[in-house]
């Protein structure tokens, strides 16, 4: 890894940010063909119309639309809520604070499932566990959040009376009920990484274990353990981070549906809810955070993937 | 032809797959002939009734026959689902074969533009484009073909900078033909077979991306029976009658699995040697 490296990637994530509020900015306010019309609904009273395009600039050719938006976002003002009047930035940013504890236990709790279920699958394979991964596999790439997520509730909250249904409580307040908060979120949201890593880690566990390498740590007289750890973990575990790093695509997908299900006030909830209001600027914040926090988490993971991989020597 | 069929029924997958398949086909074709009752009809003295002798999968709040209502809805959820993922892989074929064939710096800005709108996750950019077109079941479909694009564009650009490289796609620029018939009657016909088996197992991911779209309330409208839009309406029943989400939930699940296990089988059954 070298500095020329680090910053040609830096410009990449810059790029890929332009072409994203580009993409957010040209379906949310250019594409409609009236913008007002689809933020007031078609009842609107034309004098109603008129007015709302003169507020938001409506009138001016969409380059200019576009330059204003952005030379805003630049100075870090996103806009303001068309619903409550507030700016959205601070909104949508603690939001995604929220957001970013459910995303990183579901990543947690899946490495903590995947990785040795994949391991003890390609050891064994044909096994029970083997078939276990297997069906979990593809029960986990086949469920939607939504279908997960409700059964789960009606499982553990409303049959049961485990856990609660719905809501919030800041781990700040009250550690407890903040966790038994987070639960049925978590295990919804994980178990479609679960289903993918778990998957990925087995195929490139077959893979590495069918290596000269291993075969020679076999032979120098190393105990089955060392020769897993030492020398085939580490090896199969590389692509396992650009699988988990691409899933994090997914995890905000299903951030957004698990946060409607339980009520959970993140960042994928404030989004659905200036959807269902047509609060436009709440709307473009909303989906450039999201696709920020994607486009860094994918930065994130290269450069982890280029600290642990030796062989890869970047000019 | 017959040695591929063995080789895709051969792999458990590829039979239970085309099993699943077969069956969501004849549902979507004849369903409505066999369901048991008028999926329309509402019935005050049977609602929410427990799976049973009277409704074999239960009833719902306007004691409507829940099995009927999968079947009838099996059409409002599978042929959208696929035509998506045919319009996104269409579209994506083409833009993955033209970057291809342009090469260079073309080929370059356009990979690096397919790359950013990768960045937004599929699920949010079909929201978006869902959101534009105005909620519908028609427009979901086309909001989840605008999010595979770029995807599709990938995979097929990869496959087709190979092809590229043959001789007889040289032969058809050195005869002079345009940029049309080059990419559209050179190339494209043999990028095909890997782009199918990345197709199938985006049929799955599309069912549940069509699915949760109307579960968010951008897709299939009520009174549709569709999947998605069953599961959304029953969850203020979650405590009555658990059955309204477990049924549509099952069938959701079914229909991805299927399409997923003859991805597989198909996977399996054209590169055999990679087969685990």
């Amino acid at each position: 890894m070298t500095t020329g490296w680090l910053i040609r990637r830096c410009l990449f994530v810059l790029y890929t940010m332009l072409i994203v509020s580009i993409v957010v900015f040209a379906i949310t306010q250019i594409l409609p063909a009236d913008a007002a019309v689809t933020l007031l609904g078609e009842n609107a009273t034309p004098a109603a119309l008129a007015a709302l395009r003169a507020r938001l600039h409506l009138d001016d050719p969409a380059w200019l639309q576009y330059w204003h938006w952005l030379s805003a976002l630049a100075l870090g003002d996103f806009g303001t809520s068309m619903r409550t009047g507030q700016a959205v930035g601070p909104v949508m940013f603690l939001a995604l604070t929220r957001s970013l504890v459910l995303a990183l236990c579901a990543i947690a709790l899946m490495l903590l499932i995947a990785v040795p279920l994949g391991i003890s699958a390609a050891v064994r394979r044909g096994g029970p566990i083997d078939l276990l991964a297997g069906v979990v596999s593809y029960l986990g790439v086949s469920l939607p959040e939504f279908v997960t997520g409700t059964v789960l509730l009606i499982i553990f909250a409303d049959r049961l009376h485990w856990l609660p249904a719905t809501g919030y409580v800041p781990l700040t307040d009250d550690a407890v009920e903040g966790v038994r908060h987070l639960v049925l979120p978590v295990l919804t949201v994980s178990l479609i990484l679960i289903a993918h890593v778990s998957r990925m880690t087995r195929s490139e566990m077959i893979d590495v274990l069918h290596a000269e390498y291993v075969r020679a740590a076999r032979l120098k007289g190393l105990s089955a353990s060392q020769v897993l750890l030492r020398h085939a973990l580490r090896n199969a575990l590389l692509p396992v981070i650009t699988i988990v790093a691409l899933d994090i695509g997914y995890v905000l997908g299903g951030i957004i549906v698990v946060e409607e299900i339980f009520a959970l006030p993140g960042i994928g909830r404030a989004l659905i809810v200036a959807i269902e209001t047509r609060d436009l600027p709440a709307i473009q914040a909303g989906a450039l955070i999201m696709a920020g926090t994607y486009a860094l988490a994918n930065f994130l993971a290269d450069i982890a993937y280029a600290v642990l991989d030796k062989r890869i020597r970047y000019e | 032809m017959s040695d591929f069929t063995y080789r895709l029924l051969r792999t458990p997958q590829g039979v239970l797959g085309a099993a699943i398949l077969v069956a969501l086909g004849i549902v979507c074709t004849i369903g409505p002939a066999i369901a048991p009752a008028d999926p329309e009809a509402m019935n005050v003295l049977g609602r929410f009734k427990p799976p049973g002798a009277q409704f074999l999968l239960g009833s719902d709040d306007f004691g409507r026959d829940m099995l009927s209502r999968l079947l009838v809805g099996a059409r409002g959820t599978i042929p959208l689902a696929l035509g998506a993922t045919l319009l996104g892989t269409l579209a994506g074929a083409v833009i993955g074969t033209l970057s291809a064939y342009l090469g260079g710096r073309w080929d370059e800005a356009i990979m690096r533009t397919t790359d950013a709108v990768l960045a937004v996750p599929g699920l949010l950019l079909a929201l978006l484009v869902a959101n534009t077109l105005g909620k519908g079941s028609f427009n979901a479909m086309l909001a989840i073909a605008v999010a595979f694009a770029p995807g599709m564009a990938r995979v097929t650009r990869s496959v087709a900078l190979t092809v590229r490289r043959q001789d007889y796609v040289s032969a058809a620029i050195a005869r002079g033909e345009g940029v049309a018939w080059v990419v559209f009657r050179e190339m494209l016909p043999n990028v095909a077979a890997p782009v199918v088996v990345e197709t199938t197992i985006r049929v799955a991911f599309a069912v549940m991306l069509f699915a949760t779209l109307s579960f968010l309330g951008l897709g299939a409208q009520p009174p549709a029976s569709e999947w998605g839009l069953m599961v959304a309406q029953a969850r203020a029943f979650i405590h009555q009658a658990p059955w309204m989400i477990i049924a549509p939930g099952a069938a959701i699940a079914l229909a991805a699995i299927g399409f997923n296990l003859f991805g597989d089988g198909l996977r399996d059954a054209l590169n055999p040697r990679d087969a685990r």
